[in-house]
């Protein structure tokens, strides 16, 4: 009997080998948070792969339709706990569209100032997890570095360092404190210095270029079949970004590019990412600058000045009315509305922003109670995880944790 | 040209003989020499593989430190002064472990892989001449038998993987064994260059021959590439960062060692650390010159105007201290460094694991080897006592010849190291950006 007449051992082709399925996560260091992907290898070749979600689901939706809009706002910050201000931004921007609020134009700003700075630590965290993934430990540290200082600026403004809570219908909770555009400018001014930093250990490491370059190459008709939207998206060429297509905020009155890739496949997307906080340090400045109120505006202050002025006028014998009340535009003016109680009028709206991670978008609908009749969420991570399957099929195992790392996915957003 | 380094030195019979005298007994130990050789190798290896054991759990400490500098962190600094006991207290914490036996493993290779993982590494202290006299055993054939017993810790690795029962301990295993067998090649292979400048497989005077300074040592001057391939090729066969591979734990979830607990998961970390120090340690023996000083004369002949055979007593005890000193010195030059290229590479993936060695450092390693036929040829007298060189007649002058082929040498060598590895190592960000 030769070897190849063993049952099950030799096929004419040559040795019989068996598919191995492995389950990867739900606990796999890799799948950052709770992902199963079951995945069928042949040796070290993804034959098959399916991505299993729902071990995280926060029931987002059907809790928007219980409580009150702002008893549902501070839970918002566990759905995209990298970036918790732009689901913030887009569901109190669509509570204002339903009710037709005006926005002061310094709101405008500070919202622009904190979504770009969440941008970066974003971006910074992706950086070093993403490296991780690859095996390099040490830029996870670097970024946190970065991260403490940014987290440090959040503190100061909101309270709080992850889940921050902190816009308003119509406003934002309180004005920046005092000193607050100066430590920011300090931040800004050097992080570009910095990302030189990062890239001098990571940007032409031959064993990065080995890993990435040519890997999990995504083309636009891909990008647009599974709707991945963002840096992945951006990477493949793809010149769409919402701050520049459908400007929100006062995102028309700086300047900025649109870092584009050319080749969409791994490196690409960590290039475009690279860039990407480059250009948050630029809009940063730029708002710095043209932000309206100069370093702080408080009201209290205000208010006792303006009241000063018209007791001294009353002492003069001239008409303390003729000095005008507080100009609301320049101020923070959601704390004129009584938030427990607000209720917007019946409508409906979708507002979309540029996330770190691409389009995330809310939709409401109000009946005009406390409580919204339907919200839908729009998570860019969803749609971006979809896409795993068709770029990894036929690629390495370790291929896997590079490609998956580099799409930026963050769990509790795919499952809301 | 080589003494052999002593099985045992020559105090040791003596102070026997004045220890029965004094017992009693007239005994002349001189007699016993297989004895004496046997009584040696025991003192002197649970000497080194006791201190040996403690310098490992230094190691991790000095991981921790080394990386948490490197990231700007500060490390452990709170167990003990400066933190140093932080590794004590760790493996006091692995002993009250729970040993985990998971449903289907096999028990009996289960347990028996993490020590036929450490094996080697153990065996390896035996074989490292930390000085001429601190050197548990001189075998003839002692590099070769480096290579025959590295490759017993993937036995072990493969058997870890296998009996856990683990999808992602089968896959490191498997890759640990196909990691082990194409770096073994190139590893050999440096050494190969050594052994034809020596002549010798014998560490000990492999060692001797670099005597005398540093332009002496293979890996500055003579074989600066075999020293390369040598380091690359044992961080693999370590399984260090960017070939660690078969632990690879952000995607195999630490490998082959994700069902360990406890003192079977710390004999794993435990080998790995000493398998760093013995590699790193037979990388100063092979091409840094081993526990010889950089600049010619031990500092201890300096002082006292002797040359070390002729030194006795105390004057021979700081001499071996020193010979230490160096030693370590250059080993732990050798261990910051794998520690520095954890600090900075990522992990490769197999294929190109792979690639690298059976495309690149084996090739350039058979390149090596025939520079250094060529260069040895040139420059060291064959057997009839003439070199090439000498034999020309213009250049027959004694002041000359050794200048002339040691330029010959060196061009060659460093043509070698720059040219092709800057062509074939490097290559431009463009060209590799362009293959996509």
């Amino acid at each position: 009997m030769t070897i190849s007449e063993i049952p099950g051992v030799h096929t004419e082709q040559g040795l019989k080998t068996e598919d191995l399925v492995i389950n990867i996560g739900p606990q796999h260091p890799s799948t950052h948070g709770v992902l199963r992907l079951v995945t069928t290898l042949n040796g070290e070749v993804v034959k098959d792969m399916e991505p299993i979600i729902g071990y995280l689901h926060r029931s987002k939706e059907k809790m928007a339709e219980s409580r009150s809009y702002f008893q549902y706002q501070p839970t918002l910050d566990r759905v995209e706990y990298l970036s918790s201000f732009y689901d913030h931004f887009v569901f109190v921007t669509a509570i204002e569209r339903i009710a037709n609020l005006k926005v002061p134009k310094r709101v405008h700003y500070i919202r622009m100032i904190t979504m770009e700075l969440n941008r970066i630590t974003s971006h910074l965290l992706w950086f070093g997890t993403f490296l991780l993934d690859l095996g390099a430990t040490s830029p996870l540290f670097y970024a946190f570095r970065e991260r403490e200082e940014v987290f440090k600026l959040f503190e100061d403004l909101t309270g709080a360092r992850m889940m921050y809570n902190y816009y308003r219908f119509g406003g934002v909770n309180a004005d920046l404190p005092p000193g607050w555009i100066a430590h920011c400018r300090d931040f800004v001014r050097k992080m570009p210095a910095i990302i030189d930093e990062y890239e001098s250990i990571v940007t032409q490491n031959p064993i990065i270029l080995d890993r990435t370059v040519g890997i999990g190459k995504m083309d636009m008709e891909t990008c647009l079949k599974y709707g991945v939207t963002g840096p992945s998206m951006r990477a493949a060429g793809v010149s769409q970004d919402l701050r520049k297509t459908n400007p929100y905020a006062c995102y028309d009155e700086v300047e900025f590019d649109v870092p584009l890739g050319k080749h969409g496949d791994v490196y690409d997307r960590y290039l475009v990412r690279m860039a990407e906080m480059r250009e948050s340090c630029r809009i940063i400045e730029q708002c710095l600058d043209k932000i309206p109120g100069g370093d702080t505006q408080n009201i209290l202050n205000k208010q006792a000045e303006i009241e000063a002025a018209r007791q001294a006028a009353k002492e003069k014998g001239e008409d303390p009315k003729a000095i005008p009340d507080i100009d609301f535009d320049w101020q923070t003016q959601g704390q004129k509305i009584n938030l427990m109680t607000y209720k917007p009028p019946a409508g409906e709206a979708f507002v979309a922003c540029e996330s770190p991670r691409g389009m995330l978008g809310c939709y409401i609908i109000s009946d005009g109670t406390p409580k919204a009749y339907r919200m839908k969420w729009r998570g860019a991570s969803f749609s971006n995880l979809s896409v795993l399957p068709e770029l990894m099929i036929g690629n390495l195992y370790p291929d896997l944790m590079a490609i998956f790392g580099s799409l930026d996915v963050i769990l509790p957003e795919v499952d809301r | 040209m080589f003494q052999t380094p002593p099985d045992y030195p020559a105090w040791l019979p003596q102070f026997l003989n004045e220890l029965t005298r004094l017992l009693g007994l007239k005994m002349n130990w001189n007699d016993f020499g297989p004895v004496l050789l046997i009584l040696w190798t025991v003192v002197i290896f649970t000497l080194i593989a006791t201190a040996a054991i403690t310098s490992v759990t230094f190691l991790v400490l000095m991981e921790r430190k080394v990386l948490a500098w490197m990231t700007q962190r500060k490390g452990p600094n709170r167990v003990g002064p400066w933190g140093t006991l932080q590794t004590f207290a760790d493996a006091f914490k692995l002993l009250f472990k729970e040993d985990i036996m998971v449903d289907g493993q096999d028990k009996f290779l289960f347990t028996i892989a993490p020590a036929i993982f450490f094996l080697p590494a153990f065996v390896f202290f035996g074989l490292i001449p930390f000085t001429d006299q601190l050197l548990a055993v001189a075998l003839p054939a002692g590099a070769l038998f480096v290579f025959a017993i590295s490759s017993i810790s993937v036995v072990g690795i493969v058997l870890a993987g296998w009996a856990s029962n683990n999808k992602y301990s089968l896959l490191g295993g498997m890759r640990s064994a196909a990691q082990a067998i194409s770096y073994e090649i190139p590893l050999v292979m440096a050494v190969l260059a050594v052994v034809l400048f020596t002549g010798t497989m014998n560490i000990g005077q492999i060692v001797q021959a670099q005597q005398g300074g540093f332009w002496n040592w293979y890996g500055i001057l003579l074989t600066p590439l075999s020293l390369v391939i040598f380091f690359v090729a044992a961080l693999a066969e370590v399984n260090r960062i960017p070939f660690d591979l078969p632990e690879a734990e952000s995607e195999l979830v630490s490998g082959y060692n994700t069902e360990y607990s406890g003192m079977k998961f710390a004999l794993f970390f435990l080998a790995e650390y000493a398998s760093l120090f013995a590699m790193s340690a037979f990388t100063a023996a092979f091409f840094m010159g081993g526990y010889y000083s950089p600049f010619g004369p031990f500092v201890m002949s300096l002082i006292s105007g002797q040359e070390p055979a002729q030194m006795t007593g105390l004057l021979q005890l700081a001499l071996q201290i020193e010979m230490l000193f160096w030693f370590i010195l250059k080993t732990y030059a050798f261990i910051f460094l794998a520690m520095w290229i954890r600090g900075t590479l990522p992990r490769l993936k197999p294929d190109q694991l792979m690639g690298f060695s059976w495309k690149f450092l084996i090739p350039l390693s058979l390149i090596n080897i025939f520079a250094i036929a060529i260069e040895k040829y040139v420059m060291l007298p064959p057997a009839n006592g003439k070199t090439v060189l000498q034999s020309l007649p213009i250049l027959n002058a004694q002041t000359v010849m050794p200048w002339a082929g040691w330029l010959v040498a060196v061009s060659v060598v460093f043509w070698l190291f720059f040219v092709l590895m800057s062509r074939l190592l490097s290559e431009k960000l463009e060209a590799r950006l362009a293959r996509r």
